[in-house]
């Protein structure tokens, strides 16, 4: 043990971490030494120890003191041991905790395990020998030998330990996470199952299930996400819940629409009402299971999904897109947008249908889609 | 011989046991809905606990949501179907996944005029996260593809198109048909494509391939009124006339 200098832990330049061990504790020769509790650190260059609960407690050896090493197997309360050779003490070593020993090699016995990996990592580097081809630089040499003078082993080394340590508490954390998890979706599949049987009995029409308890399964099957199979059947009574969001959505949408025309894409519908509630926001499921709850909802020419005023009529809006496009002689969307304060996509729409029922014929030019008041 | 089963007497008889079977079932329907309401409590008071302790993950960690949308699904559960929904309420997913709805909307719309309604996955992700700011929660191109999934229900053309590798987020109904889709899909292949190779992989006239080339260009352009260039490309694709 009086092969050890006192060290401040901190890693050189070129030395790198190649493994730690935490359990270690330290044998002069056959003798326990007072160190015997801590985390014993492999570097390219250095066999570190630091005591786990003073960290101001570091030592280190440069690898190349040590001549061999073999593995003692672990017996009846005794952990298994690397029993570590050593070249005899260069005449400019720096102090440690040992000015001297009586033994050239020590131990390191592994009370929380680990030795097998430990003792193939240093075969790897003691076989490397890389710290012949990478010279880390002179530690620097730190204040004196005793316990009291030397500096925090906080560097490189410990900020590794926390990153560490970090890592796996993460870790920890994520596959707890997962674990509670994966027994949640356990209940959950049962749920799903469960509630598949009851909806084919319904389906069947097996027995006397009241309309209350129908709507109640069906708030069921909304709390769990578990897509409706009765509604194919059963149109229009969609659960409470759908049927006040619909209450709240006609109170609210009235004057938005009448500004923009009497007609408003879906999609901007979600956007303004979610922006308003800013929490609790709605599905875009929610939304068109509320708009089917009104009759107002209306599928025009290419799958873009309207919220209406029931004030426009088909036909009105027809003969207002006909009695537009004659008075300026032809329009594009654009301008009947700008017309109507309608947006472009929806004008189109309009314009569209109305060329759809013959009033209106289009020129399709470089210029874009222009429509005319349909002469043939 | 006797033989069974046949005789107005076996026929009633059935008829006594189906009616009783269905009786049977209905009073099985009704347990069953009692039944399901308690596990419903139980289950409730499980993804509170669950969400207690780890609804940081799902806010934070965006690997984590892609595993969970994945259990869900297998299962047969939409965490995302409703915002009354238990996963919404409880752990907050629902309110990421609508808020982000409404964000890719408004990003589409703002670059309508000038993409003509496509726009890479890649920008619509780099504006989003743009949009939210620095302090915002991490959204990963995954969430993204599952919002706009969600978007999809309320019509308005969303539409994911799968090209070079990724994907164009099409927000604009219709302008986009077969005819687009197909030869965006061709030069998928080798990353770039010509008139003539669309004349012979897809067996259309000249005009038709460079109508579409020509519309194609238009969307992502947004330019109205240039008749034929060169080439031009979208993503990583080219495409020569």
């Amino acid at each position: 043990m009086d092969r050890f200098s006192w060290s401040n832990g901190l890693l050189e330049i070129n030395e790198t971490l190649v493994i730690q061990q935490r359990g270690i504790r330290l044998y002069d020769g056959d003798d326990k030494a007072k160190l015997d509790s801590g985390v014993a650190l492999l570097s390219t260059h250095r066999l570190i120890w630091r005591d786990v609960k003073n960290h101001e407690c570091c030592i280190a050896m440069p690898l190349s003191q040590i001549v061999f090493f073999e593995e003692q197997a672990a017996g009846i309360g005794k952990s298994a041991k690397i029993i570590i050779h050593l070249h005899a003490t260069p005449a400019n070593k720096e102090t440690g905790p040992y000015q001297h020993s009586k033994y050239s090699f020590i131990k390191l016995s592994f009370k929380e395990h680990g030795q097998i990996e430990f003792h193939r990592r240093l075969t790897e580097e003691m076989t490397q020998k890389r710290w012949e081809s990478t010279p880390a630089s002179q530690p620097i040499p730190t204040a004196t030998g005793s316990q009291t003078g030397r500096t925090r082993a906080v560097g490189i080394v410990g900020i590794e330990r926390k990153i560490e340590e970090k890592r796996k508490e993460t870790d920890k954390n994520i596959s707890e996470a997962f674990e509670d998890l994966s027994k949640l979706m356990v209940k959950a599949k049962e749920m799903v199952e469960l509630s598949r049987s009851i909806a084919n009995k319904i389906k069947d029409k097996q027995g006397n299930i009241t309309e209350d308890e129908t709507i109640r399964f069906k708030s069921y099957l909304l709390s769990m996400g578990i897509a409706d199979p009765v509604t194919r059947e059963t149109h229009g009574s969609g659960t409470h819940y759908h049927m006040q969001l619909a209450k709240q959505l006609g109170d609210m949408l009235q004057v938005p629409l009448e500004e923009r025309g009497g007609m408003m894409a879906l999609t901007e519908v979600y956007c303004l009402v979610n922006r308003a509630r800013g929490m609790e926001l709605l599905s875009p499921e929610d939304l068109v299971n509320a708009c089917k709850v009104f009759e107002s909802l209306k599928l025009p020419l290419s799958g873009v999904m309207v919220v209406q005023l029931q004030s426009h009529s088909e036909e009105e809006m027809i003969s207002s897109a006909l009695d537009n496009v004659s008075d300026k002689g032809s329009l594009t969307a654009e301008e009947f947008a700008k017309l109507l304060g309608l947006s472009v996509l929806l004008s189109k729409e309009r314009l569209l249908l109305a060329e759809k029922m013959g009033h209106l014929c289009t020129d399709d030019s470089v210029e874009g889609l222009r429509f005319y008041p349909n002469l043939f | 011989m006797h033989r069974r089963g046949v005789g107005a007497g076996a026929i009633a008889k059935k008829k006594l046991a189906e009616a009783k079977y269905k009786e049977r079932g209905n009073v099985l329907a009704e347990d069953q809905i009692v039944q399901m309401s308690k596990q419903l409590e139980t289950f409730k008071s499980n993804l509170e606990e669950f969400a207690s302790k780890h609804k940081q993950e799902i806010r934070k960690n965006s690997q984590f949501r892609v595993q969970f949308q994945e259990m869900c699904s297998t299962i047969g559960v939409d965490p995302l179907a409703s915002g009354k929904g238990f996963w919404s309420e409880m752990l907050g997913v629902g309110d990421f996944y609508y808020e982000l709805g409404v964000q890719i909307i408004e990003v589409c719309l703002a670059l309508k005029h000038r993409n003509g309604g496509l726009i890479t996955l890649d920008e619509l992700h780099h504006r989003v996260l743009k949009g939210r700011g620095k302090y915002a929660q991490d959204v990963s191109q995954d969430d993204l593809m599952r919002a706009i999934k969600k978007l999809k229900v309320m019509g308005n053309g969303f539409g994911m198109i799968p090209v070079g590798g990724s994907y164009l987020v099409q927000s604009v109904p219709a302008e986009l048909n077969m005819d687009h889709t197909v030869v965006l899909q061709l030069a998928e292949k080798k990353g770039y494509v010509t008139v003539s190779e669309i004349k012979d992989s897809l067996k259309w006239e000249k005009e038709r391939a460079c109508h579409v080339l020509v519309n194609l260009h238009q969307l992502i352009s947004g330019h109205r009124g240039l008749k034929k260039t060169t080439t031009f490309s979208i993503n990583s694709l080219t495409f020569f006339f």
